[in-house]
């Protein structure tokens, strides 16, 4: 699209040694449902082993990208372009296909916990099932692997939740067990969508961390779908910020938050209350940006 | 048109756990809502504030203390008729899919609550445009409507009986996270251009400092701070309010995870 305000990759991202390179690449990914435009040409490259979030506003198609990225669009929906993943164009994948795909090699967390999870399935069994099917495993040594995936989430302990239910865990924990459940199969790519809107500030501050340390130490390449740019400034490596179905900017987490080139994403930082931009400094000088915006 | 003054006064609502020792959920409460005020109630989740929603409109018996609208006692809702005053106190609540009548139409459970306007209640239609629905949705049942809209139907049916006070507990927290700023948003207006005041509830910290004039915030069933919005994130003085704020994240594009020490 011209009118995306692309940057290659400046800011202040850290160098974690992570392998380079584009884990998925999206070209003119086109979306609409009963001849309605809903993605209208999204190109996107995420790169391996680190946090795009994908921000906007409501009815702006970012979870509707992610759901493409995962192929869970409405059956109506007619879906054009190009989603490249590990050298495999996923648009217009059987769905055969998509059953080794989804779940084991590209997973998802959604907003809420408690409609995530099944509420009358042990955790036990929520975190063994799609293993034993997607790797194989016996009983035994899924639930094993279980027991250490919710030891690696940060859940109390972990045998004991395996014999329990969600309706006895708080939507932290619950949340929690939701990412243990999508990184149960070692996926390369996890998409969240608003992962943390349900919860709690102070909960969520752990969520983040969580999700930080998985990408560092796994490797993994997360897709973060969120309207609020706290997270995403504390998250986010890159930003995509999607307005009507497009991209309209992209480019480090730095530079799109601090020096936004593109008007709409000027528009939806300076509608942020000015306390938290003034308190981190974000506005340099006080008093000195005023005159330059 | 002027409501009545809403007076809380340490109120305390118990509940008795088996095998455990009974739980304060609320405990010593007092403040007072003023007509016309947009009051944030904010806390997090187990922290008292949804039971108080409750005691407030007569929904948990009260252990302790007392609930007063205007020169009314509010007391334990039972099976007998309501003071009619009473009514002036309406509630929104959580999940509109268990609020609404799934076999009645719209318009009729809008209807059945128009009838207890004190003088002339607006049309259906008004009520529609007011939430921004289509007049149309009058004739439609709950199932054919999304989270979003369900809920401005909520506030719809509660706006058709002229409240003094409305009560919106959690009212955004199950609607998709972008459509919630709208709906809270469309709460204050509602209530505020009818002369009711407003107590909204939520954990969602960010948006009630975009609707409330002020602010109280609960820990564990006590009020720890109160205050004027501005001045409550301008400079908290409770230990808790300070670490709630401390762990909402900045816009500051540095990549920094609050930290958060776990009480």
């Amino acid at each position: 699209m011209s009118d995306v305000a692309s940057r290659s990759g400046a800011g202040d991202s850290s160098g974690r040694g992570t392998p380079q390179g584009a884990a998925v690449t999206v070209a003119g990914l086109r979306l609409t449902i009963d001849g309605k435009p809903i993605l209208n040409g999204i190109d996107l490259e995420l790169p391996r082993g680190k946090v795009t979030g994908l921000a906007g506003e409501s009815g702006s198609g970012k979870t509707m990208t992610g759901m493409t990225l995962i192929g869970l669009q409405p059956d109506n929906a007619v879906v054009t372009g190009s989603v490249l993943f590990d050298g495999r164009e996923l648009v217009g994948l059987p769905a055969r296909e998509w059953g080794s795909v989804r779940g084991t090699r590209i997973a998802m967390v959604f907003q809420d916990p408690t409609a995530s999870l099944h509420p009358m399935l042990s955790i036990g069994r929520q975190l063994t099932d799609h293993q034993r099917h997607h790797l194989g495993l016996p009983k035994r040594e899924a639930l094993a692997r279980a027991e250490s995936l919710l030891e690696r989430v940060g859940v109390p302990d972990p045998a004991g939740a395996l014999k329990k239910y969600p309706h006895e865990f708080s939507g932290g924990q619950l949340q929690r067990i939701a990412i243990a459940s999508a990184i149960a199969c070692d996926p390369e790519l996890l998409i969240a969508d608003e992962p943390t809107t349900a919860l709690d500030v102070t909960v969520q501050a752990g969520i983040l961390a969580l999700l930080r340390s998985l990408c560092d130490d796994l490797g993994l390449t997360v897709v973060l779908i969120t309207h609020d740019f706290g997270v995403l400034s504390s998250l986010a490596d890159e930003i995509a910020v999607m307005r009507g179905g497009v991209i309209v900017e992209h480019g480090s987490r730095y530079d799109v938050i601090r020096q936004p080139t593109h008007p709409y994403t000027r528009e939806l930082i300076e509608s942020l209350p000015m306390h938290e931009l003034a308190e981190a400094g974000a506005l340099g000088a006080p008093g000195a940006s005023e005159g330059t915006e | 048109m002027m409501g009545e003054q809403l007076t809380i006064d340490d109120v305390r609502v118990t509940y008795n756990v088996a095998g455990r020792a009974a739980l304060n959920a609320v405990d010593g409460v007092s403040f007072t809502l003023t007509p016309g005020a947009v009051l944030g109630l904010v806390g997090e989740s187990g922290c008292g504030k949804s039971t108080l929603a409750r005691a407030i409109c007569g929904l948990v018996p009260l252990s302790g203390g007392s609930v007063t609208f205007g020169d009314v006692p509010v007391g334990s809702m039972g099976l007998s008729g309501r003071d009619p005053r009473l009514l002036r106190i309406q509630m929104v609540f959580q999940n509109p899919y268990a609020s609404l009548n799934p076999r009645r139409r719209i318009g009729k459970q809008i209807e059945d609550a128009r009838r207890i306007h004190p003088t002339t209640a607006p049309t259906v239609g008004e009520l529609l445009d007011q939430v921004e629905l289509p007049r149309s949705a009058a004739a439609g049942y709950p199932f054919q409507f999304s989270g979003g809209q369900r809920q401005r139907i909520a506030i719809a049916r509660a706006m058709a009986t002229g409240p003094d006070v409305l009560i919106g507990d959690e009212p955004i927290a199950s609607l998709d996270a972008s459509l919630q700023s709208r709906v809270a948003q469309l709460m204050r207006r509602v209530a505020l251009e009818s002369g009711a005041s407003l107590l909204f509830i939520s954990h969602d910290l960010a948006i009630v400092r975009t609707i409330a004039d002020r602010v109280l915030v609960m820990n564990r069933g006590k009020v720890v701070e109160e205050g004027e919005t501005d001045a409550i994130w301008g400079a908290p003085q409770h230990p808790y309010t300070k670490r709630l704020l401390g762990a909402i994240p900045a816009v500051d594009g540095l990549g920094r995870i609050p930290l958060v020490a776990q009480p």
